[in-house]
């Protein structure tokens, strides 16, 4: 069994964010939520990663700094991880895209409004009724109906009615 | 039950990596590349930063493939967030102090980003980190005044012209050295600023365009159409 030294602590911290990312992205029923989880859980990889370089009593890869005799940890697992911070920031931004774009079409961010909504919006366009699909089962849907305000079809909705509030 | 499945799926993720990470000799890392590089990169390369000898010198072409993504990620945002209307309605400004803020910040940290990126094969920084600091600067004055419009021109010049720069010094070390991106023009005197051949070159292409493509994608956003009130 590992004993609880100061870097057993910091490993399972890491650890801990991946899996508390994980469970974020598993558990929230909103998409924006969804993304910070993401978020969450890539810092926590990015932490393991870097410390899988991690020498014990080592110093940072850098001639001149520092105590020259002393060893220095692997500078490789800090360039992956370098870059992937970067590309991180990037991938978040076009999902960032992608919500705002699904927030003007549909003027929520929430999961399971957005299922009642896209339904509705299919339904619409297969001009058959919201809860009559063919798959649906005899007894009914537990769903409740979607909302079936604005245009038919794949058409821009108009927003949330929050919104109206704002000057 | 969707919250228990999520809690047991945490659950079960957590005793794996644990399992994964108690067999792991921690702190004596078992790969030698590292090692090795250690060794040979001062001699080789002549950087003091060694995490900047890898990035631009060993591993340069990885780099290449990375700014790649980061490319494709920002086209991809400009795709889909597409042209604003012409009249659509915009953010309001931020008001007098964030405006005086922020054209305080500005040149400050253009001034540390820059910094940042010339620094990087000495020092922590490099071409990523102080790209993203310029990317900063944007966008703290994007934040305070939406209705200021960013020139996108001018920053996909940009973005393209370090991106083409980038790819032509490879080009031209393949041409002089026979290996792509293989660091050029001597190494100098190890820890001066003009130092470790062209790696402060490839330091300033990727600074300037990590900077322009985030500064593209934080335009972009701000400039997407704001609900119709």
């Amino acid at each position: 069994m590992m004993s609880f030294t100061f870097e057993t602590v910091v490993l399972i911290g890491a650890l801990g964010l991946a899996v508390i990312g994980a469970l974020g992205m598993v558990i929230s029923n909103h998409l924006f939520r969804m993304l910070l989880a993401l978020a969450i859980a890539e810092s926590g990889a990015n932490l393991l990663i870097v410390l899988t370089g991690f020498r014990a009593g080592g110093v940072a890869p850098i001639l001149g700094a520092g105590d020259p005799a002393a060893s220095m940890v692997d500078p490789i697992p800090q360039v992956l991880v370098l870059t992937a911070i970067v590309i991180g920031v990037g991938v978040q931004a076009l999902a960032v895209a992608l919500l705002i774009k699904v927030y003007q079409a549909y003027g929520t961010l929430d999961v399971r409004e957005l299922r009642d909504r896209m339904d509705a919006d299919v339904a619409a366009a297969a001009g058959v009724e919201a809860d009559a699909s063919q798959d649906a089962p005899a007894g009914g849907r537990p769903l409740s109906p979607a909302p079936s305000r604005g245009t038919a079809g794949f058409g821009r909705r108009s927003p949330a009615p929050a919104d109206g509030l704002r000057p | 039950m969707r919250n228990l499945a999520s809690l047991l799926f945490a659950g079960g993720l957590a005793f794996l990596l644990l399992a994964i990470a108690s067999q792991l000799a921690f702190g004596t890392p078992s790969m030698r590349v590292g090692a090795e590089i250690l060794a040979v990169a001062p001699d080789e390369v002549g950087a003091a930063n060694l995490v900047t000898a890898v990035l631009l010198g060993y591993r340069g072409i990885d780099t290449l493939g990375e700014l790649a993504i980061l490319f494709a990620a920002a086209t991809a945002a400009g795709v889909v967030l597409g042209r604003r209307h012409a009249n659509a309605r915009r953010d309001p400004p931020g008001g007098e102090v964030l405006r005086t803020g922020a054209d305080l910040l500005f040149p400050l940290l253009l001034v540390v980003g820059l910094y940042v990126i010339a620094h990087g094969h000495l020092t922590p920084g490099g071409g990523f980190q102080g790209g993203v600091i310029l990317a900063a600067a944007f966008f703290v004055i994007i934040l305070a005044q939406p209705t200021r419009h960013l020139r996108h021109s001018l920053i996909s010049w940009i973005e393209g012209l370090a991106g083409a720069a980038f790819i032509l010094i490879g080009l031209w070390a393949l041409v002089e050295d026979g290996d792509f991106l293989a660091p050029l023009l001597g190494q100098g005197a190890m820890g001066e600023l003009l130092s470790a051949g062209t790696l402060p070159l490839l330091s300033l292409a990727i600074g300037l365009k990590v900077g322009a493509e985030l500064a593209g994608i934080m335009a972009h956003i701000a400039e997407a159409e704001a609900p119709d009130a």
